[in-house]
């Protein structure tokens, strides 16, 4: 019976460790705010080519024509320049920090919600703008924003932006909702039919609906939340948690829901609601009375960067008028570039993703990472993300 | 070429009579590949996980502090959540088990005991044909299957009734449709090795169907039920696919998954992953109680 003994031993030992396990002592965190680690300074001069460059990036982000014959922006920068394109795709921001860490990596398009922990890490560089041409064009409403600058100092260039919106299935829910309210409502007559976007960071969501309907909470920021207003999003979340149908992360099985009516109402991104007219499904979209969260992504150059100067060459060229205009359809998105909106195929394409209109992005609130600091005079009481993460944990059940 | 060989040969005599004359290193030798493949692989993997368990994240830079403590396990053992969870997931592997032992029995009798030579490869066929398509294709096949317009809601719309929706009811279908195979073959390979004159003899001596069933068949063919118990259980504790697409229930693969890839917080995530490896231990020990090892 050897073998019946070391394996009884084995499972001890694992048993051992659980039990042990539950009674250890727990350190503080060091909570602190986001501040840029010293590193390199910011270039003075962009010099020749490297010949390649090694980026990081969403879907849809870096084309050269191997998707779609059409679709390519990559050759020509590959001609003029000399630097080779590589591009490995990250599926999520919490993935392209990963990729970002091992340092092999020239640039990343990061979202807000990737950003400050890519600066604080030390994983990205200051970028000189002034050695980026086409930067003279980007809409004012996106430069120095908080989640692309520290300190006044740039960490990149604006690429594109979009909200998160609340579509709908017209056929199905009447009258037209407004407000966000219409997935929240725990007495909803679609119940079960409701969908909301699988991540920790739909949090702020619903802080943002709590911050219209709840002002005594005193929610200002939807990412910075204390104690008591991240208690109560987390609370509203367990709620709708009864009356969603399914969550959706990947935008194919939004898609699909809603054309089998699996889902009928739920946040959604501009290029689903495309998707689905496409295919003739009856959706509605709109931006809702209590505004919205949503995205700006940035290019960043790695502080670790072997090829910067072809990664700087990279960044003028992608928010370029014609490049930023095709990625931006490509992608279903408002580019960063006042030029681009003369150079999409579809001619209103600005007018339908709202690219010019500062008001309408005066109400989105872009994903950005969030940290102990609350950025106001709370101090370090801020629930950062990976409270975030277990909360979300908690909420899914 | 020819000084070659002939130089090659008495290395070669001398090589194969030092082996003969030490079997030990024969055998070290031979064995050396797939040992070294498992200590370094498999076991050195699973090292690696209990070591990562204890160590802890850094919540702002989100980077791993290699100090050892308690805090992952603290956090499992504090949150409600992750009880829940694994009892969730153990409940469904075990309902996804009893399931399909009920549905392959029938099946790997027939197989085994009544159909012909030339039925019962077809069956064989028929059991592993599910195999060769890809485990995404059948899910997502489910899906549609499953979907509020989809084809069970047609069929059932006219009883007045509704299939189950997305959840767990669906989880715990799609898995019981997924593993099904790999209990029928054990099965069938245990009661194929049960001698018919034994059933012969339990009719001959006065036993009815119902008792030769009980007090020949199932006896016998317990361990190769058991065997096949601990593929439909394992499989389905360590799956996180099919929960994320048929449903929005979390498994302890999701929450695993969730802490690697969104919260980059793998001490956490090693953590957790401890849990279903201390299960299938007790499982597995149960099982050889049972005499699954001999039915493998």
């Amino acid at each position: 019976m050897r073998y019946g003994g070391r394996a009884a031993l084995v499972a001890a030992i694992a048993v051992l460790a659980l039990v042990v396990g539950c009674g250890g002592d727990d350190s503080d965190d060091s909570g602190s705010q986001v501040k840029a680690p010293e590193g390199p300074k910011a270039a003075t001069e962009v010099g020749a080519g490297e010949g390649q460059v090694n980026l990081i990036a969403w879907a849809g982000y870096v084309e050269d024509g191997s998707t779609d014959p059409k679709v390519d922006w990559v050759s020509d920068f590959e001609k003029e320049t000399g630097c080779q394109v590589n591009v490995k795709i990250g599926n999520t921001s919490d993935e392209m920090v990963t990729l970002m860490r091992t340092g092999q990596y020239d640039g990343v398009s990061a979202s807000g919600d990737a950003t400050l922990r890519l600066i604080a890490g030390g994983d990205v560089a200051p970028v000189n703008t002034d050695l980026i041409p086409n930067y003279a064009d980007v809409f004012e409403g996106l430069k120095n924003q908080p989640w692309n600058t520290v300190d006044d100092q740039a960490y990149g260039v604006p690429h594109g932006r979009g909200a998160n919106l609340l579509m709908w299935r017209s056929d199905k829910v009447k009258p037209a909702p407004d407000s966000w309210g219409a997935v929240f409502d725990a007495d909803s007559p679609y119940k079960g039919k409701i969908t909301a976007y699988d991540n920790p960071i739909y949090i702020a969501d619903a802080a943002l609906y709590l911050k219209a309907t709840q002002p005594d909470l005193g929610i200002e920021d939807p990412y910075a939340l204390d104690d008591k207003q991240f208690q109560a999003a987390v609370d509203l979340l367990k709620q709708q948690r009864g009356i969603i149908g399914e969550y959706w992360s990947d935008y194919t099985k939004e898609q699909a829901a809603f054309t089998s009516g699996d889902s009928v109402v739920g946040t959604t991104w501009q290029v689903i609601a495309n998707l689905l007219e496409a295919d003739k499904v009856p959706i509605k979209t709109t931006l809702p009375k209590e505004g919205a969260t949503g995205w700006s992504d940035t290019w960043m150059l790695g502080s670790k960067a072997a090829n910067p100067n072809c990664m700087y060459m990279w960044m003028n060229h992608i928010i370029s008028p014609k490049a930023n205009a095709a990625v931006a359809e490509w992608f279903g998105e408002a580019p960063s570039n006042s030029k681009s909106c003369a150079e999409t195929a579809v001619k209103d394409h600005c007018d339908i993703f709202h690219a010019d209109d500062e008001e309408y992005f005066s109400q989105v609130a872009y994903w950005k990472t969030p940290t102990k600091d609350c950025g106001d005079d709370r101090g370090a009481v801020c629930k950062d993300y990976s409270e975030w993460v277990q909360a979300w944990t908690e909420i899914k059940g | 070429m020819a000084t070659g060989t002939i130089a090659r040969k008495p290395a070669r005599r001398a090589l194969a009579g030092f082996l003969w004359r030490h079997p030990r290193a024969q055998l070290s030798l031979l064995l050396a590949g797939p040992i070294g493949w498992l200590v370094i692989a498999y076991l050195g993997s699973l090292a690696v996980l209990f070591i990562a368990a204890f160590w802890r994240l850094d919540t702002f830079s989100g980077e791993v502090v290699h100090e050892y403590g308690f805090e992952n396990f603290q956090t499992l053992a504090e949150n409600d959540v992750y009880r829940t969870i694994v009892l969730r997931t153990v409940l469904i592997a075990a309902a996804v088990t009893v399931t399909d032992a009920i549905l392959a029995f029938p099946i790997a009798f027939f197989m085994a005991k009544v159909a012909r030579r030339r039925v019962r490869a077809l069956l064989v066929v028929a059991v592993v044909m599910p195999l060769w398509s890809s485990y995404l294709v059948k899910v997502y096949a489910w899906r549609i299957i499953l979907a509020e317009d989809g084809i069970l809601n047609w069929a059932l719309d006219p009883l007045g009734l509704s299939g189950p929706g997305f959840g767990n009811v669906a989880t715990w279908l799609v898995f019981s449709y997924l593993w099904l195979p790999y209990m029928i073959l054990p099965i069938y390979a245990g009661l194929e090795r049960i001698p018919d004159s034994l059933l012969d003899a339990s009719g001959d001596l006065g036993g009815g169907a119902g008792v030769t069933f009980r007090s020949i068949v199932l006896p016998l063919a317990l361990p190769a039920v058991a065997a096949g118990s601990i593929f439909t259980f394992s499989l389905t504790l360590g799956d996180y696919i099919t929960p994320q697409i048929v449903s929005s229930t979390q498994f302890i693969g999701n929450v695993v998954y969730t802490n690697v890839g969104v919260a980059n917080n793998l001490p956490l995530a090693a953590a957790f992953a401890t849990v279903p490896v201390a299960i299938m231990i007790l499982y597995l020990l149960a099982a050889r109680r049972m005499g699954a090892f001999e039915s493998l």
